[in-house]
């Protein structure tokens, strides 16, 4: 089994909830990102998703649009988010998971990437905009380097498209929480508790839920029926705010962590 | 499944397929979260334009409301300056509003009031579609919110008070390069989070499926306009097309029609900027690689690492790193040539068409007189030429007068 599976594997027989925790790649430099990925992954982070920056985040808030801005400010690229992760890989198994916007992975031509990507210890790819309509292309390179495919479901898909979308994705579901761009403040009008019924009808994949999620009692409210909560705008804010260091960004981690493990 | 865009009522087609790519470029890339909105929308226009009665209500209100059919008209002093070409113009300055735009933001707004949508929200650059969207808002009575750069608020502030003055509420985007890509950047980002209630009215052939090709479609009124016009006055075809490419709608809405006549040569005239060096010019189509931003895979002006790189031209409406997906493969396969017009020779163009014609031009269109004016030395006497002016100048006025040193500038 791959490494996501497993980890959700574990989880679930110990009966918690994973934190799955955002931070752009490269902000504010990439020697940063490495010393917090590895505290987050310390603090109790499950699974790590490393955004790769883009110049145009067109699903993103001002949060991470600005964090995207920092880390291409310093120069980052994805070939310098690849050594990241293998940087990472000496110190830790923590799954990661790169994502991205479609462009820079496209620019990198999608076979350098999916080997680089495998051989780094990349766990899967997030394209935010590869709809399934799109996904064939790089999904025929990805697959056999052993990535898996993580793939949004947003409160606006119809019962067709997500039987489409759990045909086509692994490692897990990434649920979007809000008609929205990442953090937005939470819906609460929106059934996620529902949806997550709907989609356990279709599949045993594992369901995370996120954009908006940014409090211990967020995380755990929006959880309930989950496998897991993505923090992401909550984390970046503290690393902007406190210049990358890694202390603030563990303690949010624990306390999240806490919550969801029902500690 | 809903019927392939060919069965819709196009006349000449190079497509999309029926999932919205034209060849390698097109298509739909944008997150999950937009996908069955771009569905619904492309149902809802492949059933209007299946209706007679909308495409009764489009011409009754393009008629008299926008001034069609604009007049086609014989720059005789222009053709003699030029060398004693026959250059015919296709007068979209002349449409409501300054602009071709119209004829697009008409359209989609008719489509998104059959839709049920409350609110209009656009992307612009120079202001034109931006001034086109918030005019049909108020036509049709919907809320309308523009978004646009910065930088353009300040060199187009003419349009910012036509938009207001209008209802519409315009917001300055401060983020990446404060320019029209992200002005759609965060027309995207309003669009995603107000989806139930909103219609996006993209104003040019760029974007994901179905807007390149329901923007084209309604475009193409010019270039089946100007066709009759031209067969009527000149019995003949044009030898030359030439059109400004930003995204390219007026471009595609001139070409389409003539697609089926291989004796028309077809010229995309790019926005050249200062130079060639990157970040100092617009053009996407000869000097872009194949990439995808705001939805579709196209010709993009990027880094080696897939970022995409500032634009520059002195017009705003050209000021953008890609184009419709549609014109990069009728590029790429050689349909469509590209030439370039810097700054200076569009202003060049700009005065000489005042001098020649008295008409000011929009300094986008004036990019398309550059390029006519490079191409002449090389074409024949009598070379019958249609070139689209897609727009007036009143707005360029301030920004032209300070560059030339005029005075009488913004008090």
């Amino acid at each position: 089994m791959r490494r996501l599976g497993q980890t959700f594997t574990a989880l679930r027989e110990r009966g918690e909830r994973a934190l799955v925790a955002y931070l752009t790649a490269g902000d504010p430099d990439l020697r940063a990102s490495e010393e917090l990925v590895l505290a987050a992954a310390e603090a109790g982070a499950d699974v790590i998703e490393l955004g790769v920056p883009f110049s145009d985040p067109v699903a993103d808030g001002p949060v991470i649009q600005q964090a995207c801005q920092r880390a291409l400010a310093a120069g980052t690229t994805l070939r310098g988010v690849l050594r990241l992760v293998e940087a990472v890989r000496k110190h830790s198994p923590v799954p990661l998971v790169l994502f991205g916007y479609y462009n820079p992975f496209y620019a990198f031509g999608l076979r350098a990437l999916a080997t680089a990507a495998g051989q780094a210890g990349v766990d899967g790819l997030l394209v935010v905009d590869l709809p399934p309509e799109e996904l064939a292309e790089m999904k025929a390179e990805s697959e056999p380097a052993g990535l898996d495919t993580i793939l949004l479901v947003a409160p606006t898909t119809t019962p067709d498209r997500l039987r489409w979308i759990v045909r086509e994705a692994s490692g897990f579901l990434y649920l979007v929480a809000v008609t929205g761009v990442t953090g937005a403040r939470p819906d609460l009008a929106y059934a996620v508790d529902e949806r997550i019924r709907e989609i356990r009808r279709l599949t045993a994949l594992p369901i995370c839920v996120g954009f908006g999620i940014a409090t211990a009692q967020q995380a755990v409210e929006a959880g309930r029926m989950a496998d897991g909560v993505v923090v992401g705008s909550a984390l970046v804010q503290l690393v902007e705010a406190h210049r990358g260091a890694p202390a603030p960004v563990q303690a949010l981690i624990r306390d999240l962590k806490g919550a969801l493990s029902g500690r | 499944m809903t019927p392939r865009p060919a069965e819709a009522g196009a006349s000449v087609s190079t497509g999309p397929d029926a999932r919205g790519h034209f060849g390698l470029f097109g298509g739909r890339y944008v997150a999950e979260t937009l996908m069955p909105a771009l569905i619904e929308l492309e149902a809802a226009f492949t059933r209007a334009w299946q209706d007679p009665a909308f495409h009764q209500e489009l011409e009754s209100l393009a008629r008299d409301y926008v001034g069609r059919p604009t007049p086609l008209y014989r720059g005789r002093r222009l053709g003699e300056a030029l060398g004693g070409l026959r250059v015919f113009l296709k007068r979209e300055d002349l449409c409501h509003t300054g602009a071709h735009k119209i004829n697009n933001a008409l359209g989609q707004a008719l489509l998104a009031r059959r839709m049920g949508k409350r609110r209009l929200i656009a992307e612009t650059g120079a202001g034109q579609h931006g001034v086109a969207t918030a005019t049909v808002a108020a036509l049709l009575g919907f809320a309308c919110e523009v978004f646009m750069g910065a930088e353009d608020t300040a060199r187009q502030a003419l349009n910012v008070v036509r938009m207001r003055l209008l209802g519409a509420r315009v917001t300055p985007v401060e983020a990446g390069s404060r320019t029209l890509k992200d002005a759609m950047n965060e027309a995207l980002r309003d669009w995603t989070t107000h989806l139930a209630t909103t219609h996006y009215l993209i104003g040019t052939v760029a974007g994901p499926h179905p807007y390149p090709w329901l923007v084209r479609e309604l475009q193409a009124v010019i270039g089946r306009e100007a066709r009759a016009q031209l067969l009527q006055v000149e019995g003949r075809l044009p030898d030359l097309l030439v059109a400004c490419v930003g995204g390219g709608s007026n471009a595609l809405g001139l070409f389409h029609p003539f697609l089926g006549d291989p004796g028309v040569r077809m010229v995309a005239a790019e926005a050249g900027g200062r130079g060639l060096q990157p970040g100092a010019h617009a053009a996407s189509l000869s000097a872009g690689q194949a990439g995808v931003l705001h939805g579709s895979r196209t010709l993009l002006l990027q880094d080696a690492d897939g970022q995409i790189l500032p634009t520059h031209s002195i017009a705003p409406g050209l000021d953008y790193p890609g184009v419709g997906p549609e014109l990069s493969a009728l590029v790429a396969g050689g349909r469509v040539q590209v030439e370039r017009a810097t700054d200076e020779e569009s202003l060049a163009a700009f005065q000489q068409l005042a001098s020649t014609e008295g008409i000011l031009p929009a300094l986008e269109s004036a990019h398309a007189l550059a390029v006519l004016a490079r191409l002449a030395p090389r074409l024949a006497p009598d070379t019958l030429v249609l070139l689209n002016l897609s727009g007036r100048g009143d707005k360029d006025v301030p920004l032209v007068a300070d560059t030339l040193g005029l005075g009488a500038g913004p008090p």
